[in-house]
């Protein structure tokens, strides 16, 4: 299986001594090419498995209340929980795919994957919330288990040269997957009226054939990965967090990700703030998180190629400034129209193409080979968890203050995270226009 | 593994999770045609004309198989389980007072399904309807008929995964005044003004024309605020109250209460509030219990739990004593004329 694996995928014909053998063969590569095909294949996966989980997501209010009769509120108090367990599921996964050198990527993902796919058909057989309440937090655990390995295995199986655009593929298409499963939901429902267990059933199909992609064609052993293993075989399986924050590159990572990430207001936040401030009429309420997603679409692989080309760490710092933008528009006075809510929600999506993607790419610069999924789930956690204490913080000050000075709060606080942030990484990166900080970790 | 071999069983797999796919589409088009047609031994539904301020008849959607699944039916005062008839007007929630209705059903439109509110006479026809921005949970009227409230579900977005937020609107269906979110109004807790972002209104249950209750959440505290059409205030009366529902004597409410111990999906047991007095009482019904329940008379409460339909209804008295029973099957949303 190795040595087709091999074939199939051309980072991986690189010999022995490969990482100098890479870096002697990027320049005559053209740009276009350059993407291992693993990043498309881990591309389509999430493409394939957000069309099926975002399915779901759109009929599941309506399946409540029209099929079974119930109400979804008990979701709405049980989502805090069900992320905070997320979290906590990927710090568990990015540790458990990094014992054995890599090899445990593939494996935790995939079970990771399979778990939500199996949460579909049970949704067919339980018709009560509690019941539903327990197949939501398995679907959860699946979501949190792979996360961190799958941003591994695109961390490793792209050069450093094109990480960032890596990323941007793989943030692109696993968007485009969440924009088409609605889509594919409602034209079920208009086949078959009430057809929720058809919707689950093809849910389920789907989720199962993304299960097969990754199987099939992401190869179980990354080149870059089984080699560092063999090289610093010592690391491997006993690098625990502590040992990770103790790297300076990390833990300046992580400081700025958790800086940054309390001074990020929630989307749901942002939503509101924006129908409050410029009074938008109902019905457009649903249409403001799909102009940021449409943003994120499109932006993210061009944005994903700029941060390769100029540094992750510059792009990320660009990406919250484009936040601090948004947040500059909202407190604008007597300002209004569609105009301003285009560019609150272009703004929106430019911060989470400059960011989401990018900031992977960057923990993958900082972080060894043999600990790149406990990596990546440490910083990417600290970053959910520091935005959560933000959420709970921006409605304390909404109540005290009111949402304009709630706002200006998190602008002021934003712009001296990010002038924080640029200078600790300008620290850890005296030549970005090397671009690539990659060296640096190594 | 070759390449080949690989790809032939990607081939495979894409065939049979396809087939399985469309099957699953076919038959769910094919059990949509059959519930076009009525089930042996389900009760009897026939079409005819159904009126909203007849005392001898009492409503609900049904949720039986047939060609009226889902319409607004009416059935004898004094024997819920009898012949049904059908209006023809498919409500996902429905309430009705004084001859004023209150349907919220979906519209299925080209690309997603969107949601309306629409005001009734008392002989179902449409007077006039409001867009809603989600899905529709709770339906209420005034006791006049003139104020309708109604509650609706707004989800939204893929980064936020399934977080949901009510918003609670009300209109005077003669002046034709929209309120369109409860929210604006001013909110007191304790004596003291909240003005927090994640404050929910939801399950309006009205005293009168301009007075009502309702639950309001905030801060992952729910309470029993008492609300005020004409000074847009709402004030918080009591914790821990979800979905009221008022005495047709106005002097106590029904309500959702969350138990401490009970599994934090299914928290939600059927308490009743004494208004004077601000003491609770449970009653026996200690099955989880999430709906807005309804008063069948001053003494009797009526509530839905799931069934094999979707949905049954069941009654339980409201003084804390005796035990539920279910009294029909298939059916959701009760409505009892006076």
């Amino acid at each position: 299986m190795y040595l087709a694996d091999r074939r199939s995928a051309p980072s991986a014909s690189a010999p022995p001594d490969g990482r100098r053998a890479t870096t002697d063969h990027r320049p005559r590569r053209r740009a276009g090419s350059a993407l291992s095909p693993t990043v498309l294949v881990l591309g389509t996966v999430s493409l394939i498995t957000d069309i099926s989980s975002e399915m779901v997501t759109a009929v599941l209010p309506l399946y409540l209340v029209a099929e079974l009769g119930l109400s979804p509120w008990g979701f709405g108090v049980l989502d805090g929980v069900y992320n905070g367990v997320s979290a906590l599921v990927r710090l568990v996964g990015g540790r458990l795919s990094d014992r054995g050198g890599g090899g445990g990527h593939k494996t935790v993902a995939a079970v990771g994957y399979g778990l939500s796919a199996l949460c579909k058909p049970l949704l067919l057989m339980v018709h009560s919330l509690p019941l539903i309440g327990a197949v939501l937090a398995v679907d959860r655990t699946g979501k949190g288990l792979r996360t961190a390995p799958r941003d591994a295995m695109i961390s490793l199986a792209a050069e450093p040269a094109v990480r960032g655009r890596a990323f941007g593929v793989h943030r692109a298409m696993d968007t485009a997957g969440a924009l088409c499963g609605p889509l594919v939901a409602f034209v079920l429902l208009r086949v078959a009226a009430e057809g929720y267990d058809a919707v689950f059933t093809v849910s389920f199909c789907v989720a199962v054939l993304g299960v097969v992609v990754l199987l099939l064609f992401v190869p179980r052993r990354l080149p870059d990965a089984a080699q560092a293993a063999a090289e610093r075989a010592p690391a491997g399986p006993r690098t625990p967090v502590r040992a990770l924050l103790g790297r300076p590159e990390v833990r300046r990572l992580t400081g700025c990700a958790v800086l940054l990430g309390l001074t990020t207001v929630s989307d749901s936040f942002l939503y509101l703030t924006l129908q409050r401030r410029l009074d938008l009429p109902t019905g457009w309420f649903p249409l403001l998180p799909l102009g940021t997603a449409a943003a994120f679409l499109l932006l993210a692989v061009p944005l994903g190629a700029v941060a390769d080309r100029i540094g992750r760490r510059r792009l990320f710092l660009a990406g919250h400034l484009a936040l601090l933008g948004a947040y500059g528009l909202l407190l604008v006075p007597s300002a209004g129209g569609a105009a301003l809510v285009c560019a609150v929600l272009v703004l929106h999506g430019s911060f989470y193409a400059a960011t989401d993607g990018v900031l992977a790419a960057a923990t993958a610069d900082a972080v060894p080979e043999d600990a790149r999924g406990s990596g990546l789930a440490v910083v990417q956690t600290g970053q959910t968890a520091a935005r959560f204490v933000c959420s709970l913080a921006f409605g304390a000050a909404w109540t005290a203050w009111g949402d304009r000075t709630a706002v200006l709060t998190a602008a002021i606080g934003l712009a001296l995270a990010s002038a924080v942030s640029a200078f600790l990484l300008r620290r850890a990166v005296p030549a970005p226009a090397s671009n690539s900080p990659a060296k640096e970790a190594r | 593994m070759s390449r080949s071999a690989r790809l032939s069983l990607l081939l495979v797999t894409v065939l049979v999770l396809g087939g399985v796919a469309v099957g699953a589409t076919l038959h769910a088009a094919g059990r949509d045609a059959r519930k076009e047609h009525t089930r042996a031994g389900g009760p009897a539904v026939a079409s005819g004309a159904v009126r909203l301020d007849d005392p001898h008849r009492s409503l609900f959607r049904t949720m039986a198989w047939g060609p009226h699944r889902d319409e607004i039916t009416a059935v004898p005062a004094g024997r819920l389980t009898g012949p049904r008839t059908a209006s023809g007007v498919r409500c996902l929630r429905f309430h009705a007072a004084a001859g004023t209705g209150l349907c919220l059903q979906a519209v299925h439109g080209t690309l997603r399904d969107t949601y309306r509110a629409v005001i009734l006479d008392r002989r179902l026809h449409p007077l006039r309807h409001y867009d809603l921005a989600g899905t529709p949970t709770r339906a209420r009227v005034s006791p006049s008929g003139r104020t309708v409230a109604w509650t609706v579900f707004v989800s939204g977005d893929s980064y936020a995964g399934t977080a949901f937020s009510t918003r609670t609107s009300v209109v005077d269906t003669r002046g034709r005044h929209l309120d369109a979110s409860l929210e604006s109004y001013a909110l007191t807790v304790d004596g003291r003004p909240v003005h927090a972002a994640d404050v929910n209104v939801w399950g309006v249950t009205f005293a009168d024309d301009t007075r009502f209750y309702a639950t309001a959440a905030t801060a992952g505290k729910t309470y029993l605020v008492r609300g005020d059409r004409t000074t847009r205030t709402l004030r918080a009366l009591h914790p821990n109250v979800e979905c009221p529902s008022l005495s047709p004597d106005g002097t106590r409410l029904a309500y959702k209460k969350r138990v401490k111990g009970a599994d934090p999906d299914a928290p939600w047991r059927l308490y009743v509030l004494d208004l004077r007095t601000l003491r609770e009482r449970a009653t026996g019904e200690h099955r989880n219990v999430d709906d807005q329940a309804v008063w069948r008379d001053d003494h009797t409460l009526v509530y839905s739990l799931p069934g094999d339909f979707g949905s049954d209804l069941w009654t339980v008295p409201a003084d804390g004593t005796g035990a539920p029973h279910r009294l029909v099957t298939a059916a959701l949303a009760p409505v009892f004329p006076r």
